[in-house]
């Protein structure tokens, strides 16, 4: 029934359904989670890495996370290849309001860019959405510290605590009963620490397979993308007791 | 000939324009409004070709309303400046407009500010500043009665002074002023100069009895 309409993303089926849309959702279902919390002094972003090989030799030091702008940072969960893309045109819309008001980007209005492009792809027939999830922190001085999600339809919203890729929907529930307002950062860090090992698969939490990034505000006042080292996430992990420490096994 | 210029006081900015529409040697009219209102804190005095005037700063109005429409939140007066800087300096390579332009503005977090951007796409931020023929005369006025934290009477004073000096200094001085406020409450008509007035013209009703 549906092999009809499936073929292109720009037509409805006759339940109204967009199906490549939908398939692309999927699709993130199955990638590396990330999950992201505001609290009332920044914005943490937890992401999970899926270790491919030992081999790999990887040339940055996040493979999940990235700088928009020095206000800005997303965390992804899909095809990377395609995350790709978005991210540099991100990059140039945040660069372009930057060169016509001497301003930064309001962060809302740099997640709206880039859905327009997304949902631009749902709708004037490219070959395929993109299959991209996108998870956005960011400061400005209007809104202060957001948080926002985006899906392949070009959808997004503000949430206080967000979860996307596999188990997102776990991570989801966890969170809505754990999140409390006024969190503070280093407990955001914690919150999101726990329900990413548990909706992991993989039984003990290492700092190889996760990344931590924060955005925030540093004494002065301006605005910081911070990226935890691989050394300082593993003390994290011990602290918070969510893996045993590298001598044990278990 | 056209004398516009403006100064930051203490908690706001005034600024002033003549008021005549003029041709060659002709004056079309002495009461030309040359002082747009942006948005509800922002002002653009404006002296250059009348209708590139005109419809630079209609256009530049749009697009700041534009951009409230579409974000929610108005642009600060510094984000305004640069984007009409960016504006003339693209136009300024093709079609070029003949605007030379004082915008004040007032923001909740940077207070009063002027900037000063002159047809070729010169951006400054300024306490004072001034465009036209009168400018020979009120920027010296100005530099030597002007001075940071001025109140509303004080830069008045000023405003007059220079108005004064224009009147009986510059061969060519137009007849009328208005001299227009932004400060928190909001940008708005201060007061007028006039020195003569258009004869009213009469209403077709009243020819008609």
């Amino acid at each position: 029934m549906s092999r009809r309409y499936d073929s292109r993303t720009t037509i409805f089926s006759p339940e109204g359904r967009l199906y490549q849309v939908e398939y692309a959702m999927e699709a993130i279902g199955n990638a590396g989670s990330a999950i992201g919390i505001l609290s009332k002094d920044g914005v943490v972003l937890v992401g999970e890495k899926k270790v491919t090989s030992k081999l790999l030799q990887t040339s940055t030091s996040t493979e999940k996370m990235y700088k928009i702008d020095d206000h800005v940072a997303c965390a992804v969960a899909g095809i990377m290849s395609d995350a790709n893309i978005l991210i540099n045109t991100a990059r140039i819309q945040a660069q372009r309001y930057t060169f016509a008001y001497q301003e930064p980007m309001p962060v809302e209005q740099l997640v709206q860019s880039l859905c327009d492009t997304k949902q631009g792809y749902t709708q004037f027939g490219g070959l395929r959405p993109f299959g991209v999830s996108f998870l956005f922190a960011g400061w400005d001085k209007n809104y202060g510290f957001q948080l926002y999600m985006s899906d392949p339809s070009g959808n997004y919203a503000g949430w206080k605590a967000a979860a996307i890729g596999a188990n997102n929907q776990a991570a989801q529930s966890m969170l809505k009963q754990d999140y409390k307002d006024e969190i503070t950062r280093e407990d955001a860090v914690q919150l999101a620490l726990k329900v990413l090992s548990k909706t992991m698969d993989s039984t003990s939490l290492t700092s190889e397979k996760l990344e931590l990034a924060e955005v925030f505000l540093s004494p002065s006042g301006n605005v910081k993308y911070q990226v935890c080292s691989p050394d300082t996430l593993s003390k994290l992990l011990v602290k918070y007791g969510v893996t045993q420490p590298a001598a044990e096994t278990s | 000939m056209e004398c516009v210029f403006g100064l930051v006081g203490d908690g706001f900015v005034i600024v002033v324009a003549d008021t005549s529409a003029v041709n060659s040697i002709l004056v079309h009219k002495t009461n030309e409004d040359k002082i747009m209102k942006l948005d509800s804190h922002k002002l653009v005095a404006a002296s250059g070709e009348s209708g590139d005037r005109v419809q630079f700063t209609e256009y530049i109005q749009k697009n700041v309303a534009l951009y409230q429409f579409r974000n929610g939140i108005p642009l600060t007066t510094a984000a305004a400046a640069n984007f009409t800087r960016g504006e003339l300096a693209t136009a300024l390579r093709k079609n070029p407009y003949m605007v030379n332009i004082l915008l004040a503005g007032y923001d909740k977090e940077t207070g009063p500010s002027l900037y000063y951007i002159d047809y070729i796409a010169t951006l400054h931020k300024v306490d004072k500043g001034a465009f036209g023929y009168g400018s020979y005369f009120c920027l010296s006025m100005m530099d030597r009665h002007y001075h940071s934290g001025m109140s509303v009477e004080k830069a008045v004073e000023l405003v007059d002074k220079c108005i004064m000096e224009i009147r009986s200094r510059l061969v060519v001085a137009p007849p009328n002023f208005v001299i227009k406020i932004v400060d928190r409450d909001g940008a708005r008509e201060y007061a007028w100069r006039e020195s003569v007035k258009d004869t009213p013209v009469a209403q077709p009703e009243a020819l008609e009895v």
